[in-house]
């Protein structure tokens, strides 16, 4: 599972030596995430997000479980508690302010890491598995959030359960039933309070048990790299300790310089004024969206606005809103092209910057406007490129594409042509 | 089989959009969204500057007691502050001795109710009470003020530029929507989302409150007073946010710079 010139745990005292025959966890960590885990030499900044989506998780399920200890989930009350942790709580206004931004810091890094995904095509073979666990922690992190931000009970909180649970209402013929049971009502209530509070509570270890198989199953292959070119040769990689480590430390340094610029600056930048309202079920906010980092999805819900042949618009908008992300599952076996990293794809690295990035920004930018035009004819369009492009353009590209000469190893890469490191290649027992 | 139904579902997708697309270009074109007159004549709120702006604004206590002021004569016949407890007012400067009168002072008392003679009854405000409900039995209902200017989209100065904002309907809006007549019993106010609302101009002249550290009372004045009081009470702890994330940023910058330079440190045989 790991290179041979992997080092190996050598327990230092004698209680450790006693601890490695017992129950060898430090060994585990060490060949996790320490000195004894070769890693690709060359890997640039975008491969500091997976170390920092890990520490986003931890900072929610700390700040979380705080915040928990205060909070009333009662639709009564659920509104004045939040208040209360805000007011009366020592300290309680920054446990709140760091939960809130840390959902949105912990979508940002996590959209990081995946684009960078996208471009270096990390999910190809033989890394698949990584890829489809990472599209599920993507899917469980959604839930979470949204249920999260019900939590607080504003109007923001009520309106959005309201919608998000009436897309299942799309569903033909067993639809309504679902919602009905979904919220255990007919509208959201304390009933559908309760059970997200529960929910939200244990998603998040959920996803602490998948990232665990994320991790595992990037042990098999290693991490990839930049160039896309396997690990040959020792000197192709360095331990992650403390070559890695210290290189994730300075990233962290970097990440949370702007998350807390954020959380103590401008700690409601991000969210909606509407959620400082309590929840009333009597009156509707004249636009009601979800948090920022919905907003490209949202914006594809929204594009359906005509029945297609014998299918309700809304039912559309809900497919293609579930199908936009449910298309990142297939993309090993869409993109084709044997090469990985975008720097050596001239044709796709063209899409990937002129096509992917921009229509992202402008579902972005509609999925927060109004549903007036021209926002909706625009999401309309940028939706039709989010769709070819995984569907259509990738695997056209693949095929047609003439990929740019490959380096011959990552040293090669690094530090130019050496003679001697082509002698020495032997196979990697991967 | 990916390959082959993947193209598929895409064009799919596609076609179902194009369709959406050619009929929302098709009435766009055939009936344009005809322009309303909150969409015309709706004002964002004026440029009002706040001693607590900014990274290092500061509340100033001594206008938050005048803010204080305006609320407790003006706003809290109708408007409520449940979230704020007189204990708090300590923060504006007060002293206990202080608190404890405006609590007992204070014109809305909170009720009691006895459970052996099942007798419902008042009592005055002791300092560490909420604010008390305030009851309002005319047209609307006046929303908490507790939350408003975290409620709203540039809070303090919307609320500044509301309460200075009522105005007579403009005729041109009249000649250009002639539907959009202020109903009887609204107010005009372009500040407001809908242009019309309930409360009458709550401060109608100069001078409608005499403030005890002898600033001039003018409307101005007194609405800029009373949004920065109702900054406070939205968010108590703005000062003590700023000084600790000053203490938190300048500790990250040495830890992070002491990071860059383990890391340079370390990788400098592999570069």
């Amino acid at each position: 599972m790991s290179y041979t010139w992997a080092q190996e745990y050598k327990p230092g005292n004698g209680l450790t030596q006693w601890l490695d025959e017992k129950l060898p966890l430090p060994r585990f960590v060490f060949n996790a995430v320490g000195a004894g885990y070769p890693v690709p030499r060359n890997l640039n900044y975008m491969w500091n997000f997976g170390v920092l989506a890990g520490f986003c998780l931890v900072l929610q399920i700390v700040t979380g479980v705080i915040l928990a200890m205060h909070y009333a989930a009662n639709a009564g009350v659920a509104f004045d508690s939040v208040e209360h942790i805000m007011r009366d709580v020592n300290w309680g206004w920054m446990m709140r302010y760091a939960h809130a931004n840390g959902a949105s810091a912990f979508f940002v890094v996590v959209y990081l890491h995946i684009f960078r995904g996208f471009f270096y095509s990390s999910y190809k073979a033989p890394r698949e598995m990584i890829w489809l666990l990472g599209v599920t922690i993507f899917l469980l992190m959604m839930a979470t959030a949204f249920m999260g931000y019900v939590l607080p009970w504003g109007q923001m909180s009520f309106w959005g359960a309201k919608v998000i649970t009436g897309l299942f209402g799309a569903i033909p013929l067993v639809g309504e039933p679902i919602q009905i049971w979904l919220l255990g009502g007919f509208a959201p209530d304390n009933a559908a309070l309760n059970r997200f509070f529960s929910l939200h509570f244990l998603l998040p270890f959920v996803i602490a048990g998948v990232i665990i198989l994320h991790i595992w199953a990037l042990h098999i292959p290693g991490s990839s790299n930049p160039t896309g070119v396997e690990v040959k040769t020792e000197s192709d990689t360095v331990p992650f300790h403390p070559y890695y480590t210290a290189k994730d430390g300075f990233g962290l340094g970097i990440f949370l310089l702007i998350y807390c610029a954020i959380l103590f600056f401008a700690p409601n930048a991000l969210g909606h004024p509407d959620n400082y309202i309590p929840a009333n079920p009597l009156s509707t906010p004249a636009h009601i969206v979800p948090e920022w980092y919905f907003y490209p999805f949202y914006a594809i819900l929204r594009a359906f606005t005509y029945d297609f042949f014998f299918i309700p618009a809304k039912l559309m908008g809900v497919l293609a809103m579930f199908g936009s992300i449910l298309v990142w599952f297939f993309l090993p076996w869409l993109d084709t092209s044997p090469v990985r990293s975008g720097h050596y794809r001239p044709l796709f690295r063209k899409f990937f910057w002129f096509g992917l990035i921009p229509t992202m920004a402008v579902l972005f930018y509609c999925g927060g406007a109004p549903a007036a035009e021209p926002y909706v004819m625009i999401s309309q369009l940028a939706s039709i490129y989010y769709f070819a492009h995984f569907l259509i353009i990738l695997p056209l590209v693949s095929s047609i594409e003439k990929p740019e000469p490959l380096p011959f190893s990552i040293t090669e890469g690094v530090l130019g042509k050496d003679e001697s490191a082509v002698l020495n290649a032997q196979p990697t027992a991967a | 089989m990916v390959r082959l139904f993947g193209p598929l579902v895409g064009l799919f997708f596609a076609v179902a959009l194009l369709w959406s697309f050619g009929n929302g270009a098709y009435t766009a074109i055939k009936e344009p969204a005809a322009e309303t007159a909150e969409h015309a004549f709706h004002l964002l709120p004026k440029d009002i500057k706040f001693a607590s702006d900014g990274a290092f604004g500061k509340f100033d206590k001594a206008q938050l007691q005048r803010g204080f002021q305006v609320y407790k004569e003006v706003c809290s016949t109708c408007h409520s502050l449940k979230h704020v407890a007189f204990r708090d007012l300590a923060a504006l400067g007060y002293s206990e001795a202080e608190v404890k009168a405006i609590a007992k002072q204070w014109g809305a008392k909170q009720p009691t109710f006895d459970v052996k003679s099942g007798e419902r009854g008042e009592r005055d405000n002791i300092a560490s009470d909420h604010f008390p409900t305030v009851y309002y039995a005319g047209q609307g209902v006046p929303p908490d003020l507790s939350l408003i200017t975290k409620a709203r989209h540039d809070g303090g100065a919307y609320v500044a530029s509301l309460l200075t904002g009522y105005q007579e309907q403009p005729a041109e809006l009249l000649k250009k929507f002639p539907d959009a007549k202020t109903p009887d019993g609204l107010y005009y106010n372009p500040y407001f989302a809908n242009l019309n609302l309930s409360m009458p101009a709550p401060i109608a002249g100069d001078g409608q409150v005499t403030y005890s550290d002898g600033t001039k009372a003018t409307v101005d004045q007194m609405a800029t007073d009373v949004s920065a009081f109702l900054i406070w009470t939205a968010e108590p702890k703005l000062d003590k946010r700023k000084q600790t994330g000053w203490a938190v940023l300048g500790f990250l910058l040495v830890a992070t710079v002491l990071a860059y330079l383990a890391k340079k440190n370390i990788w400098a045989d592999k570069h």
